[in-house]
């Protein structure tokens, strides 16, 4: 009975998460074509996304309208993005991460079953500090499905995808199974496959060198932001860990003072009062960080994953152009099929300008909005902590 | 009382153990709180003395230094201790003779260690009649006090960890920041990044600190009071062993009235003397167990009623201290801030 309790309250019902959308800078307010999510809902296993779409566009039947989506919907437009062809020269946004509950799950069976062991003061404490996670976790799987629909809807050709359209538009299910295990182990083929081929063909020297600057660039600034990435995650975490700290302090100077019998009882009293208000502030602190700096430089990383992505896309393609032209100059000395390697290089040579020429534009996109991310974000951070830390003292 | 306003002798650690034994033989027994000496670590001492010249055996050194100077402003604190010719020797005389027996492997430490066990069994089976609830009350209260004690300091021990941790996984992302700024091709924005590093790395420098702070300010504070509950729960006990020897002294008497009756119904004369000669003994032994039982239920009610009011001073003046430092750190963090955002808003 206790655990359904609990359960019930940790299964939030979540309002607008504008607040959150610090990540994507650039969404201007596009009559045309507006998305977001406005409201979600968690359940067992599963979180329901509200799609919420505004458009302007002839394509769709109403000017506005919602639908219900899951994570494995995300997962499927994103894919059939990346498979789409015509899209290879354009930077795929990113798929946001699955929502991950399996900690505080944990934490909550845990609580659920060490609740004889503590005094109700503490239970209700810990109670509250998983429902924050909980919450802060929730928040956090919204806005990143959020950010990846905004950045589709930003994005003047893959706006336009039909499968897209069907997504936002189609008020039933998708029917989009996950993947069985037999698909999943050709994925993971798929990706041997495709980083063994990415080592040969970066071995090519590329002829054009804003590319080849790109391609050094963004393979030492995907490293760097693997890795500060990681480490703030753990500095993030070590914060949180000391405001936890806190909470424990200000319960026990709380029981101190309540059994003390001279007059210092009033004294841890107060202090104890003290200590939660400073764990408040030090929980925020932590979130914030997390959310500015940590999910910033996380995002960064899966996008310059896929900015490293459309280099190789591009890199593939001059190489086969390269293949195709060797093909077509030993068809022309053999005089054998030449019809056929002509067109064949001709294809390879289309195909390879028309991923030059958007990547080119891509790229600097890129950058544009990196910047601006940083830059939203960093002053948002120092705002914040110099907020909290007025506050504190 | 001194022959000199100001002076400084040189001390060992075992000199201050004993220092501390001579006290507690000489007072703990009729009842006074004797403040217990830091204790000694075998470990630390041992990398000390191999001459490791690192963080660890400074801290060590430093932490052992604080704890000795608790150590000695409590004891000096202690109107009764303060007169004492021992303590005077400790503080004044440039020569002291070594302290013997302080080690803790050694004869006199095993001693100690059946001593002490032997007092523990003893107190399972001591049953007192406590006509003065006054006792059993603050026996209770400090019972509660050291279970309380034991677990904050748990916690703000794990705080000490934490911010260590937190100590070095900043100064880790900051260098991780500044290469990220170093591979940033957008000029303003590189620059921005290297000063975040810097930010984090002063923030850093900050934490540790106040790791510092939290640790010896308000961990120690409960470390030393944990060891003071304990001085205090064995001046009660010592208590309880005074009113055994009562109680024995006076059943003794009884049983020595019971021989002189038997005597007296005997007719054996010489064996009365003897009886009456011995009854007058534990007469004697029995006001006198008395007198010491009021004495040193006197001398407990006096000092506990010390001990509180040295408690809420010594708890309130630390804690606030260490507030204090919490408030230094946050100003220090909005300088740093306040430094950092308009190179964030820079970046163009």
């Amino acid at each position: 009975m206790k655990q359904k309790n609990l359960n019930h309250i940790l299964h939030p019902h979540i309002r607008t998460v504008t607040e959150l959308k610090a990540i994507n800078v650039d969404l201007q307010s596009d009559a045309a074509l507006q998305v977001d999510i406005s409201d979600a809902l968690s359940e067992r296993d599963k979180v329901k996304f509200t799609v919420h779409t505004k458009s302007s566009l002839p394509n769709f039947k109403q000017n506005e309208f919602s639908v219900v989506r899951q994570h494995e919907e995300f997962i499927w437009l994103h894919d059939s993005f990346v498979e789409n062809e015509d899209y290879a020269g354009y930077i795929i946004p990113p798929a946001p991460p699955r929502p991950d509950f399996d900690a505080s799950r944990e934490k909550l069976q845990k609580l659920g079953e060490g609740e004889g062991s503590m005094t109700k003061e503490e239970f209700t404490k810990m109670k509250q500090e998983l429902e924050a996670e909980y919450l802060a976790i929730f928040k956090k799987t919204v806005a990143m499905h959020e950010v990846f629909l905004c950045r589709v809807a930003a994005h003047p050709i893959l706006r336009k995808d039909l499968n897209f359209h069907v997504f936002l538009e189609y008020n039933q299910d998708l029917s989009v199974r996950g993947k069985n295990k037999k698909e999943k182990l050709e994925d993971f083929f798929k990706n041997m496959v495709k980083s063994a081929d990415g080592v040969i063909v970066s071995g090519v020297k590329d002829v054009d060198d804003f590319f080849e600057h790109e391609r050094t660039f963004l393979l030492e600034y995907h490293n760097r932001v693997k890795d500060a990435s990681a480490k703030s995650d753990r500095m993030t975490r070590s914060h949180k860990s000391a405001a936890d700290d806190y909470n424990r302090i200000g319960s026990s100077l709380y029981a101190l003072g309540t059994q003390d019998s001279t007059d210092i009882c009033k004294f841890f009293l107060k202090v104890s009062e003290l200590f939660d208000k400073t764990r408040k502030i030090e929980a925020r602190v932590s979130a914030d960080e997390d959310l500015k700096l940590s999910d910033l430089l996380k995002y960064y990383l899966r996008e310059s994953q896929a900015a490293k992505d459309l280099l190789y896309r591009r890199s593939r393609s001059l190489v086969d152009y390269e293949n195709a032209n060797k093909a077509l100059d030993k068809a022309r000395a053999k005089n054998k099929d030449v019809l056929q390697a002509e067109t064949s290089q001709q294809l390879c040579c289309q195909k390879f300008e028309k991923i030059s020429e958007s990547a080119k534009q891509e790229l600097i996109d890129f950058k544009t909005r990196r910047v601006a991310a940083f830059r939203k974000n960093l002053v948002e951070l120092a705002e914040l902590e110099l907020k909290h830390a007025k506050v504190m003292s | 009382m001194f022959s000199k306003n100001e002076f400084s002798v040189k001390r060992r650690f075992s000199d201050f153990l004993g220092l501390h034994s001579k006290l507690a033989n000489k007072y703990l027994h009729v009842g006074y709180i004797v403040p217990p000496a830091p204790e000694k670590s075998i470990v630390g001492m041992t990398k000390v003395k191999v001459g490791k010249e690192d963080l660890s055996s400074t801290e060590f050194v430093e932490k052992r230094r604080a704890a000795l100077e608790r150590y000695l402003q409590r004891t000096v604190k202690h109107p009764t201790l303060l007169q004492d010719p021992d303590l005077r020797q400790f503080l004044e005389s440039s020569e002291l003779p070594r302290a013997v027996n302080t080690q803790a492997l050694s004869g006199a430490g095993i001693l100690r260690m059946v001593n002490k066990a032997a007092d523990a069994v003893n107190k399972m089976t001591i049953k007192m009649n406590e006509s003065d609830a006054w006792f059993e009350e603050k026996q209770q209260q400090f019972e509660n006090l050291d279970q309380q004690l034991r677990k904050l300091h748990a916690n703000v021990e794990a705080l000490v960890c934490h911010r260590k941790e937190l100590s070095a996984n900043t100064a880790a992302f900051a260098k991780s920041a500044a290469m990220l700024g170093n591979s940033e091709d957008h000029t303003a924005l590189s620059r921005a990044l290297s000063q975040l590093a810097e930010v984090e790395e002063k923030i850093d420098q900050l934490h540790q600190e106040q790791a510092f702070a939290d640790f010896y300010m308000f961990s120690e504070l409960l470390s030393d009071y944990i060891r003071l509950i304990a001085a205090v729960k064995g001046v009660f006990d010592h208590r309880m062993k005074c009113w055994q020897k009562w109680e024995d002294a006076q059943i003794t008497l009884l049983k020595k009235r019971e021989t002189e009756a038997k005597m007296m119904v005997a007719n054996k004369p010489d064996k009365i003397q003897q009886a009456k000669n011995e009854i007058r003994e534990w007469e004697a032994k029995v006001q006198q167990g008395e007198r010491d039982f009021e004495q040193i239920s006197k001398t407990i009610r006096k000092e506990v009623g010390r001990f509180e009011k040295e408690r809420v001073k010594d708890f309130k003046t630390v804690i606030i201290k260490y507030l204090e430092s919490l408030v230094q750190t946050q100003q220090q963090l909005i300088k740093y801030w306040e430094a950092f955002l308009p190179e964030a808003k820079a970046i163009a």
